[in-house]
């Protein structure tokens, strides 16, 4: 992502585009898009990523994070035609050069998410993506109340100390 | 002042994963623009979005889309790096601006009664948002809560049974909240609320959100 933030490499590109734009796409459909929507929409967002690389910020998102934000906008735009109201950019902005250190940590915890999700049962980690593909229903809450998953909570919470760091 | 009162975590995961209804988000996004604890729970969030996508089965791309999508980056030109101006510091949150298409001087107020203003914003979904002009002393106007209702301060202050309220700070009641909120202090309150009826919401996330996303 650096490659194609920094130098606008295509390489690199192609290399993200092969790893996400199935994913995006698999995504959306879960979401509710048709085969062919999906598609279309899924160009739209990897093109975007393109476009939008110079403000990706690796101290504050993981590519996967950030990848997940221009999706999830788009979905929003396209399936329920609504704009995205998106927080005010913080006023230190991402023009600052993020720290090394924090870039590599916020990389790993994001990872150690990502791998806590995959370990989860089927049904747990379905229940996680439903929330995301805004399928919840009442009842499928219900029958699964109270399972706990308390791996994916300290990860999070351990992801969210280092975001919180990143604010100070 | 810090912000005091945080919006709770079933809402930012909700906006996280794009299912609010747009008035709502409207609010959430005013609400992180004003406080970091919520920006950086935010970030969580999106975090899980982004794993929930790593660990998606990957869906078949059609054999052109590369060549396609390597085909648009080229026919959209140079890539505008430059960084976006800082804006000035204002009373409505970049994201309200937005709505407004303006700062606080292009809010097209009406009057309602009792010095209270207010004006909607255009939003989709039936959920309403709508920024309140409260003159110092005065109580929100009569409303009940059929669904859920988000309040977020802008200017000034208000106080109601649960305590005070001041920019930056959110409060969300469902049906089961009566409260007569008042506005206090110097200034007069502008505040940002949204409301549904339909909006069930707290009963239905934190169910989902409380075993393991609780953070
Ligand atoms: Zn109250
Ligand atoms: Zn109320």
């Amino acid at each position: 992502m650096a490659r194609i933030r920094d130098a606008q490499d295509e390489t690199a590109f192609i290399t993200l585009f092969e790893y996400y734009a199935p994913r995006v796409k698999g995504f959306l459909i879960k979401s509710g898009a048709s085969e062919a929507l999906a598609e279309e929409c899924t160009q739209d967002v990897m093109t975007t990523i393109w476009q939008k690389a110079h403000q990706f910020d690796p101290s504050r998102a993981s590519v996967s994070t950030w990848v997940f934000t221009i999706a999830r906008n788009r979905k929003i735009d396209l399936l329920r035609r609504q704009r995205r109201p998106e927080p005010e950019d913080l006023p230190w902005g991402p023009e600052a050069e993020p720290d090394q250190a924090d870039v590599v940590v916020l990389q790993q915890e994001s990872e150690r998410l990502t791998r806590a999700m995959a370990n989860l049962p089927e049904k747990q980690r379905a229940l996680v993506e439903s929330a995301y593909f805004g399928n919840l229903s009442h009842s499928e809450i219900a029958a699964e109340t109270g399972l706990p998953l308390g791996t994916i909570k300290s990860r999070i919470r351990l992801a969210l100390e280092r975001l919180r760091h990143e604010m100070r | 002042m810090g912000v005091k009162h945080h919006i709770a975590d079933e809402f930012l995961m909700a906006y996280s994963a794009g299912i609010l209804p747009e008035a709502f988000n409207v609010v959430v996004a005013a609400h992180v623009s004003l406080s970091d604890d919520s920006r950086a729970r935010l970030g969580a969030y999106d975090t899980v979005g982004g794993a929930v996508l790593d660990t998606l089965e990957p869906a078949e791309m059609s054999g052109g889309a590369l060549a396609a999508t390597l085909a648009r980056i080229k026919g959209s030109g140079p890539v505008d790096r430059n960084a976006q101006p800082r804006p000035a510091p204002s009373v409505l949150p970049a994201p309200v601006r937005d709505y407004v298409g303006g700062d606080l001087d292009a809010v097209a107020w009406r009057k309602i009664g009792g010095g209270v203003k207010q004006a909607i914003l255009p939003t989709q979904d039936g959920a309403r948002v709508r920024l309140l002009y409260i003159p110092s002393g005065m109580a929100m106007p009569d409303h009940s809560h059929g669904g859920t209702e988000m309040t977020l301060v802008l200017q000034g202050a208000y106080r109601d049974d649960d305590g005070e309220y001041h920019r930056g700070d959110i409060e969300v009641a469902d049906e089961e909240v009566h409260h007569t909120p008042v506005a206090i202090g110097a200034q007069d309150c502008i505040c940002l609320t949204a409301s549904d009826a339909r909006l069930r919401f707290t009963s239905m996330l934190p169910r989902l959100a409380q075993p393991f996303l609780r953070i």
